[in-house]
């Protein structure tokens, strides 16, 4: 079956082989990243297991989320009773600090009035010390699992930050870094402490989806954000939340916290490569009044001195980047850096926003021949990469169809990655994260070179 | 360690034998607020068609439903890989409030178009009846105008749990057959149904049929094709596997073509020779084909046997857990690890039936758990309790048996590797073996201690 023979056109309607997820899955990911809560999505017994099944193949750990196992009779009356039954169970089985309720596609449809039932359920145990109860909205027809992501992010912080006054747990920083990887939570971390700027990193799934052995049983795996910390985020001094597609959202938690409390939010791209990491030290120094510690300038050095080594390989090097809106944008900029030409930017993110801003990063795209496309999916990518024939693909691991249909490599990077162990150590961000990108985009194009070499050279 | 609290509405949901009277519960919807291990009706629908290689699965809701059974599953196919595209009619916003019908009838005649497949089934998704879309009548008008069976797969993820899933997609396996010529098929002719060819089982299972001296019409579903589910209403018997999902099937087919079936297991060493000797044991006028039979369980047997007393020598005394969608693979699994040299401590399933728990409480030794609808809070509490060194489930399970420091092996839909048939029963130790004995476990913080 050749997919690139098929010529999509205006009315075309069906999506085949999707390049996103759905609102809950990101929303999952977020209560994932609090300490001692509890994911819980209000629909279908499926929704829960499918997502579960889609995160745990990714990061190879526990992944529970409860659901609240709809059935005809909460269909036709409602999921009050559902919802109530629901958080009386997580509470007696899990004992959370927190529980993260998102809706699905059927509580949304049939209309249910969730913020109504929890102000009831509340009043009803009104004696009870009950745990925190976040909710967001994620119907799964609005918006893809990156929407979810970043409107549960809000979701909990409005939910949760309270005009509290400053106490020792007051910290500096408000950290919003988007969906990375729990390499990259440990690693932004790294740089926090080594500021020596106290902070609120949230989500911090890096020990919950990337964590050790259990030597006894935990009824909820340790780490995640404190949400004492989530409490005390109207304190600090400053937000930085990544992704200049949030930047352009009409709302987001760092905007939140500006307009309700007056703390300042800085919105740089994800910090991908030198420059956007750049910005995102400045920041930091902004903020701490500190230089950049020797350890992140050596790093930088380093990077910029294997740019150098590897620059013949990639120069010219023509890639298709794909996932999440944000983290292509951040790939771009790393591969402007570098050399590649990305002559395929596409997402099943809807924005609108990653056309202009890629555009004006690359003024030159059109002599280069630099399409971007949101809304697509693998379809899409595969049509139009027919005809413009890359060297390389960077993406999830859901581009492997493709690469192996072209023959042309593919760099994993990102959610998911399905087909590798490893998928929460990829290292994204920081310089520490473009030198792992870099030498492994280097080291794929000259394995390639090396294998379809007549005589297998045996050095570079 | 915190005690593992069970909570009060499951506990007539788990049986330990010797230590209760048996009265055990299930077939009930899961509570709300727990973390089930079961999935939702559409599921059900969707892992039974999926592996028919040849038809158009289209997904008709929200991404959600299609993105995460994109390619998910094991179930080979020899010919077209159709059933490996994931198609959505993506509904969003507007759709949800004007309705969904538009965009199903194009994007089903769009699709038809560019692949041609032979049939296609169209899956409801949670919300489609409730925005009031008529799916059986969108499915008419497109099958009249493109001329192939277009079905609707009553699949809405709430109405029901997995099992009304394996129904619905019996129901709209059951509109393809009838459908084609029957002159040419041989009086020892099977159908083999509930065998999904996960790493290519199904092509075992039909080798050891062939070489019996019968004629297999169709599998249902694995390598799957619409054609041949077409003419299945030709074969003599059904032979059914996997009998949760397709007995009704077995049953529609008894009633309208009155073939009748018989149950089966293909995994382990005894039921995959019982399920060859029943089989034969149908077509008794032909005593050929009962001696094939004994020659072939004979010739199989001898030639997997040494290996696997090798593996047993390592395996012995060590102790299992099981938990898997159907009860009936739990019973094939026990014998099977019986012949390893090792004993069952939890076993359960997703959808087991009354009956089905009695079977398995019969087969087990004093002391075992068995556990309906399990959630990981369960399946935690007894892998630690009855310190086992082997967990047997899928992907959901896998790491809690790996955060625990417990072996694993994958027995779901997801697995590269054949574990039917003799040489699955070799394959299925060689995994059990390579997991329990592996030398990482020592390094785990639940066996350090000892060291």
């Amino acid at each position: 079956m050749n997919l690139s023979l098929i010529k999509k056109h205006a009315d075309y309607t069906p999506t085949t082989n999707a390049c996103k997820m759905c609102t809950p899955l990101g929303a999952s990911l977020v209560f994932k990243g609090i300490s001692n809560a509890v994911p819980l999505l209000h629909g279908s017994q499926g929704c829960s297991t499918y997502i579960r099944r889609y995160i745990i193949s990714h990061f190879k750990e526990p992944v529970d989320i409860a659901s609240t196992n709809f059935s005809e009779e909460a269909a036709v009356f409602g999921g009050g009773v559902n919802l109530n039954r629901a958080l009386d169970n997580l509470l007696k089985q899990y004992d959370p600090d927190m529980i993260g309720i998102a809706t699905t596609c059927l509580s949304e449809t049939i209309g249910d009035n969730v913020a109504g039932f929890l102000k009831s359920y509340r009043e009803k145990r009104k004696d009870e010390l009950l745990p925190e109860i976040i909710h967001v909205s994620t119907p799964s027809y609005r918006g893809t699992h990156m929407d979810g992501f970043q409107g549960a992010v809000q979701a909990v912080v409005q939910g949760l930050s309270q005009s509290v006054p400053e106490t020792v747990l007051s910290h500096k920083v408000n950290i919003f870094p988007g969906m990375v990887s729990p390499a990259d939570i440990r690693h932004l971390k790294d740089i926090l402490e080594a500021f020596g700027i106290t902070y609120a990193l949230l989500p911090d799934y890096s020990d919950r989806l990337d964590g050790a052995l259990w030597s006894e049983y935990q009824r909820i795996q340790k780490g995640g954000t404190n949400v004492d910390r989530i409490k005390h985020m109207n304190n600090a001094v400053a937000s930085i939340e990544f992704g200049r597609i949030l930047e352009g959202a009409r709302s987001s938690a760092g905007k939140y916290l500006k307009e309700q409390f007056g703390v300042a939010c800085y919105s740089p791209g994800l910090p991908i490569g030198v420059r956007e990491t750049d910005s995102f030290f400045s920041a930091l120094q902004d903020i701490s009044g500190n230089p950049v510690p020797y350890k992140f300038r050596s790093q930088r050095e380093r990077l910029i001195d294997s740019f150098v080594d590897g620059h013949k390989y990639v120069s010219g090097v023509r890639a298709v980047v794909y996932g999440e809106e944000d983290l292509v944008v951040g790939i771009v900029s790393l591969l402007r850096e570098i050399g590649i030409i990305p002559v395929l930017c596409a997402s099943g993110g809807k924005s609108g926003l990653m056309k202009e801003i890629i555009e004006s990063m690359v003024p030159e795209h059109q002599s280069l021949g630099i399409h971007v496309k949101g809304n697509v999916d693998f379809m899409d990518i595969e049509q139009q990469v027919a005809d413009i024939s890359p060297d390389i693909l960077i993406g999830n691991s859901k581009g492997y169809r493709l690469s192996r249909r072209i023959g042309k490599p593919l760099v994993r990077i990102g959610f998911p990655v399905h087909d590798r162990i490893g998928g929460g150590r990829i290292n994204h961000l920081g310089y520490q994260g473009a030198q792992e990108l870099f030498d492994r985009i280097v080291n794929t194009l000259i394995e390639k070179g090396q294998d379809q070499s007549e005589i297998g050279y045996s050095y570079i | 360690m915190s005690t593992i609290h069970i909570l009060e509405e499951r506990q007539r949901q788990i049986y330990q034998k010797g230590k209760q009277p048996f009265d055990m519960i299930c077939d009930k919807v899961s509570i709300a607020g727990s973390v089930s291990q079961r999935a939702c009706v559409f599921c059900g629908s969707r892992v039974v068609l999926y592996p028919i290689a040849d038809a158009l699965h289209l997904v008709h809701g929200p991404i959600g439903c299609a993105a995460y059974t994109w390619d998910i599953r094991g179930a080979l196919s020899s010919g077209p890989q159709l059933h490996r595209l994931s198609f959505s009619t993506d509904l969003t916003e507007t759709d949800v409030i004007f309705g969904g019908e538009t965009k199903l009838y194009k994007a089903l005649t769009q699709l038809i178009d560019e692949h041609n497949p032979k049939a296609a089934f169209v899956y409801s998704t949670c919300i489609v009846g409730l925005i009031g879309d008529d799916v059986t009548s969108v499915c008419k008008k497109v099958a009249k105008e493109k001329g192939i069976p277009v079905l609707p797969v009553h699949s809405e993820g709430f109405k029901g749990t997995k099992k009304d899933g394996y129904k619905a997609a019996c129901d709209a396996l059951f509109e393809l057959i009838g459908k084609g010529p029957v002159d040419h098929i041989s009086p020892y002719s099977i159908n083999i149904l509930g065998e999904f060819n996960i790493g290519g089982e199904a092509w075992i299972i039909r080798d050891y049929y062939e070489r019996m001296g019968i004629e297999v019409v169709s599998v249902m579903t694995g390598d799957g094709r619409v054609d041949d589910a077409g003419k299945s209403h030709g074969a003599k018997l059904n032979v059914v596997q996997c009998s949760g999902s397709m007995t009704h099937l077995a049953l529609a087919m008894e009633k309208k073509y009155k073939i009748p079936f018989i149950r089966v297991s293909y995994f382990g060493i005894e039921d995959m020779a019982q399920a060859l000797y029943d089989t034969a044991a149908h077509f008794k006028e032909n005593p050929a084909i009962m001696k094939n039979t004994r020659e072939l369980v004979r010739e199989e047997i001898s030639g997997m046997y040494p290996q696997l007393k090798k593996y047993r020598t390592d395996l012995e005394g060590k102790k299992a857990a099981i938990y898997v969608g159907g009860a009936f693979k739990a019973f094939s699994l026990i014998k099977a690890l019986k012949h390893l040299g090792m004993t069952t401590v939890l076993v359960g399933s997703q959808t087991g039936s009354k009956d089905d728990y009695e079977i398995l409480r019969q087969m087990c030794d004093e002391g075992t758990v068995i556990v309906d609808d399990a959630n990981p809070v369960e399946l935690s509490k007894y892998l630690i309790e009855k310190d086992a060194d082997l967990f047997i489930g899928g992907v959901k399970e896998r790491p809690i048996a790996y955060k625990l420091g417990v072996g694993f092996c994958d027995h779901n839909h997801e697995r590269k590797i054949p574990l039917a048939g003799f040489v699955g029963m070799l394959n299925f130790a060689k995994e059990v073996h390579a997991t329990v004995t592996s030398p990482v476990w020592q390094l785990t913080p639940r066996r350090e201690r000892s060291y």
